[in-house]
This record gives C-alpha cells, structure tokens and sequence, in this order.
C-alpha cells in the first residue's frame, strides 16, 4: 500500500491560449513526504496544484490520486476522493456568511455522519489542534486577522481527517513571526497526523523549515526533485537564482 | 490480495459480555473507514459497560473522528482497563483535551431581542434615511463643484452608462413593451367589442400606455436589469477596497461612481419610455387591426386626437425621475454593502425591492399632481 505514490502526474500539458505552461510534467510524491513546490512567478505552480484539486483539467496527460484517476469513477467515487485530502487556499476562502465554527464544521455536517454533540467536539479539537481560542468560535471572517484567517481556513481543510494536505502559499501575508508560528503548526501537523503535504511557496524560509522534498517547476516541467540540501546544489540557472536571491537577504534587513 | 487489505482496514468491534467485558477493536477507525458503517458502530459501542476492558491493540489507524467517537462512548472518561499503542493514546489525549473545551453557544432569540430588533430597524431606516439626504446633498455639491470647472465633467463615464443602462435594454424593453401592447389591446377589444365601442380602443392604449404603462413598466424592467447591477458594482468594488483606492487617490467617489449613474439613467430612462411606449402601441396597433379589423392608418390618425400632447411629457417626466431615483437608490445600498457574502446579497436585494416600491409610490404622487393636466375633455 505504501508503494503506490500518493500524487502522481504523468506527462501533464497545459495551455493558456498560445501561451504554453506545463509540457510533457511527471511529478510523484511518496506517503508522508512534504513536498514544497517553487517555481518563478508565472511558472504555473498554483496551476498545477489546481490541476491535483481537480479544479481544472490539463490539456494532457493524467493525474492519479491515491493510485486512482482522478476523475474516474462515478459521482460518488470522486466524491470520495475529494473528501481524501484537504485544501488551505492562499486567501483561505472561509465562507463569509458563515462565523468560525460553522466554517469548520460545514464539512462534518455536508457529510451527514457525525451527531452534532460530535460536531461540536470536534470543532472543539480542529481550533484547539490549530491553536485557536474556543471563544474565536463565533467570529466572524470578517473580523478575523489574516494569521487568524489562515488557520480557520487549515482547520476546515483538517475537518475531514485528510490523508492529503495541499496548501497554497501558506505564508503568504503574514508578517515574519506569525509566519515562523504558522510553519511550526504546519509542521507539527505533519508529524502528529501522517500527513502527506503539498506546498507550493516562494518563501525559502518556510522551504526550509518544512520541506522534506522540494520539487522545482521551470521551464513547463519539474527539473529537481530532491531534499532541500540537495537541491541547493543544483547548478540549474532558476535554483541558483532562487537561491541567491534569498541568501542576500537577511544582510540586506541587517543593515536597516 | 486487495480484497483482503480492504477487509483488514473495516473497523471491527467484538465485544465480550458478562463478567470480563472485553471490547477489541480492530481496523482503521478513521473517517473514511467508519462512514459506512458509524451508525452500527455508535450503537453498540454504547452497549458496553462502565467496566468494559478496551484493547487498542490491533487498530491500525485512529483519527479525531474515531478517537471522538470512542472518547463518547467511554463517557469522557478513560476506562479503568485500557490496552492501547501510544499512537492511538496521543490521538486520545488530544480528543480529551479538547472535549474540556468549551464552544460558546449564540445567545438564544429572546421577547426582548425580538423588541430589540424592531427598534434596530426603525433606527436603521431613520438612518437609511439620513444617508440617503447625504449622498443626494454631495451630489448636489458635486454638481456645483462641475458647473464651476467645466473641464472635470466625468463625460466618457457618462457615456459609458448610458450605452450600459439605455442602448443595451432597448432589445428586451422593446419585446415586453410590444408583447403587453398585443395582452393589453387583446383583452380590450374583447369588452370593447360587446359594447360596440370598437374605436375607444386607441383612447385606452394611448392613455394607458403613454401616461401610466410604459414609463412604470421601463422602471420595473430597469430597476432589475441595471438598479441590481450598480448595486453589485459598488458593493464589490468596496470588498476589493477600490473605492478606498478611489478615495486615497484624491478622487471623489460620489463624481466618478454616482454622479455619472444617476445623470446617466436619468438621460437614458425618458428615451426609453418612448422607445417602449412606442412598441407598446405598435403591438397593440397590430392586435387591434387583427381583433378589431381597425386599420393601421385609422389608428395613427385618431391617437393625437384620442391623447393629447401634455401626456408625452408627463410619459418623459415621469421617466427621467424614477431614473434618477433608481440609479440613487442603487448607489446609496451598494455603498452601505460590507465586505461578506450576505451583505452583497441583501443589499441588492434591498436595492431592487426599494427601488420599484419608491417608484410606484412616486407614481402616485405624479397622478395626484398631474390629475388635471392633459385629460381629454
């Protein structure tokens, strides 16, 4: 069963009108890895991890999730399948009608198994994993931070015990310490629920911090594969440059 | 050999009765695994005992779902005998932590809210209210503001909503106005005819529709076509903070948003109701030359006669105010739109409900003012 790859794009081709954005892509990504996916802007990083949602289809080529085709399979079947991982998107999307704990309960009650005693405890368990306050519970979005946000929206995404974790620029917006926070959550999550994780950042800060794998998206296709220290190495033009780029930058603030 | 891996992962429980109650759980007790079968499972989970010994030992994957579950069953407390793997245990703690915490509820909908509620909303009509003589008051500055330089009339945004709101319903408000023309005389020349009053049918299209139907009839049709589309204009454009944009830019949002709407429908509105009167008549022209076998000629002959001219401009007048009073009303809900969901949707709402009420008040107070003004004698 752990052999089967938990992602796996195979040969993914997508177009924007002549623009071409991913040629001939393979991707794989083990059980329990957490991989961090970067990429120039433009790069289709954010599209290729729409493509693993199922949001939009590529072109060509084939996304299996959990060994499955992605759309294959009746309604139910897909379904299912969607219910197997959980999404954090970049502006956290929490339904803005709806206060906190209704947000992350949504996802309990659309399944129409938990008891409501057992929705609220789990409610409970989702702000409580993500460190929030019980009384955060009544919120809502609009008066939340955008830290507060983030971590809404990671427990709605967790509401469905996920095997996969998909998160779209999770630091994205938040200043250095909530950042730094929001990366040991992250982190911890990984470890404590076996979860496998798909990142896509610009941040190497956060890469560092939480990669196992960093997949590197340039030129339509995943040119590295490899662990954070290795792709360091890598004398491809776009690593060196993302690379450089971020080693500058601690001296620059230094000298503020 | 798949078959077998998904049997294994089927969360089972034996459960032992009598005087060593055992339960052995064996399975993924996740989420996934458990939706099939939770009902079962809930049931008799609550069919142990107090002090039932609990063998973890063989599950192979608990989730807070799971854990949850469990941690009900057992009463919020940890059995007295609990065989179980620290993985399963820390997955336990956690549910244990976290069912000391507790949500706090909504407070419940009491006689005083209901009071409560009622006093808000008459608040908050006085200050709809207010708001509205706000912005109908910085309307008025802008415009003074533009006689005085000439140069910052806002003409291409002028322009832009008139081609929006006027060019763009001449279609649709062409085809309602012909087909109520074509109801309207047809239903006519069916008493008419008992009567032999056969002619009378030009005084009743004419008047009815110059006077009353057509411009009523543009205002409904624009206060839902382009009243709820300026409204979620504004209102998106204020959860995107454009508007703030707008306003730390220097520009004033009630000349480049408003002012352009309201000059726009109010230009636009009166053109319209001609054109649509006049498809009006036409189809009703048409009905009543194939009911009534009265001619085309004939009727374009007796209309001026059967109508007199002061009813054209009440038509325009009528026209160009609801115009201006639907573009304002809808300028005043979507600046008032805050940035969720519920608000966009209540708001436009609000809008267009607002908007064709005030306009057939407004109507009435037109007939009341005008009752002696362009009747035939």
């Amino acid at each position: 069963m752990s052999a089967i790859p938990v992602v796996e794009l195979h040969d993914i081709s997508t177009r924007f009108g002549n623009k071409v954005v991913h040629e001939g892509l393979d991707l794989e990504i083990e059980a329990g890895e957490m991989v961090a996916l970067v990429g120039g802007s433009g790069s289709g990083k954010t599209t290729l991890l729409r493509h693993i949602i199922g949001l939009t289809r590529p072109a060509g080529g084939r996304v299996k999730l959990f060994g499955e085709d992605l759309f294959s399979g009746g309604i139910a079947m897909q379904r299912q399948r969607r219910r197997r991982f959980g999404v954090l998107f970049q502006q956290g999307a929490l339904f803005s009608a709806l206060n906190v704990a209704e947000n992350i309960a949504l996802p309990l009650r659309e399944l129409k198994l938990a008891t409501a005693a057992e929705i609220e405890d789990l409610v409970a368990l989702k702000l409580d994993m993500v460190g929030l306050h019980p009384d955060d519970a009544l919120l809502m979005p609009a008066q939340l931070s955008g830290g507060m946000i983030k971590r809404v929206a990671l427990a709605r995404a967790l509401a469905l015990e996920p095997e996969l974790l998909l998160l779209d620029e999770p630091t994205a917006g938040l200043d250095p310490e909530r950042s730094a926070s929001f990366v040991a959550l992250i982190r911890t999550l990984h470890k404590a629920l076996e979860l496998t994780v798909v990142l896509v950042t610009h941040d190497v800060d956060t890469l560092k911090a939480l990669a196992t794998q960093v997949a590197v998206l340039a030129d339509g296709r995943i040119v590295s594969m490899a662990s954070v220290a290795a792709t360091q190495e890598s004398d491809h033009p776009f690593i060196k440059r993302f690379f450089a780029t971020a080693a500058r930058r601690p001296t620059e603030q230094g000298s503020h | 050999m798949k078959v077998q891996s998904a049997s294994a992962a089927t969360p089972q429980l034996e459960l032992s009765t009598g005087e060593s109650s055992r339960a052995v759980l064996r399975g993924d007790w996740t989420l996934r695994r458990l939706s099939p079968v939770s009902t079962s499972i809930r049931r008799r989970l609550l069919d142990a005992g107090e002090h039932t010994a609990w063998d973890l030992t063989d599950v192979r994957r608990l989730d807070s779902f799971g854990a949850t579950l469990l941690w009900r069953a057992w009463h919020g407390r940890w059995p007295a005998r609990l065989n179980a793997p620290e993985a399963c245990r820390r997955v336990l703690e956690r549910s244990a932590r976290a069912s000391t915490l507790k949500l706090p509820k909504p407070a419940a909908y009491r006689l005083g809210d209901a009071t409560a509620a009622l006093g808000t909303w008459v608040f908050g009509c006085g200050e709809h209210l207010l708001a509205f003589i706000r912005l109908v008051g910085q309307l008025c500055l802008d415009l003074g503001y533009l006689l005085v330089h000439p140069g910052d009339w806002p003409l291409r945004e002028i322009s832009a909503n008139v081609f929006k709101v006027g060019v763009k319903a001449m279609p649709v408000a062409a085809l309602v106005g012909f087909l109520i023309g074509v109801v309207l005389s047809y239903l006519s020349a069916l008493q008419l005819k008992a009567y032999g009053a056969d002619i009378f049918i030009v005084d009743i299209l004419g008047m009815g529709i110059i006077r009353e139907l057509g411009p009523v009839l543009v205002s409904v049709l624009v206060a839902g076509r382009s009243g709820s589309a300026m409204t979620a204009q504004i209102g998106v454009m204020r959860v995107t903070e454009e508007i703030d944009a707008l306003t730390a830019l220097g520009i004033s949002r009630t000349q480049r948003l408003v002012l352009p709407k309201v000059l726009a429908l109010t230009f636009s509105m009166p053109l319209l109701v001609l054109w649509t009167s006049a498809s009006a008549l036409l189809g009703g022209m048409l009905s009543a030359w194939l009911q009534l076998d009265l001619s085309v000629g004939f009727f374009i002959e007796t209309l001026p006669r059967a109508v007199p001219l002061a009813n054209v401009f009440i038509g325009l007048a009528k026209g160009a105010a609801f115009g201006m009073l639907i573009a304002l009303i809808a300028c005043h809900f979507g600046l008032r739109i805050e940035p969720n969901t519920e608000s966009l949707s209540a708001n436009t709402t609000a809008s267009v409900v607002t908007a064709i009420t005030l306009v057939i008040l407004a109507d009435a107070v037109f007939a009341i003012a005008t009752r002696s003004v362009g009747i035939p004698g």
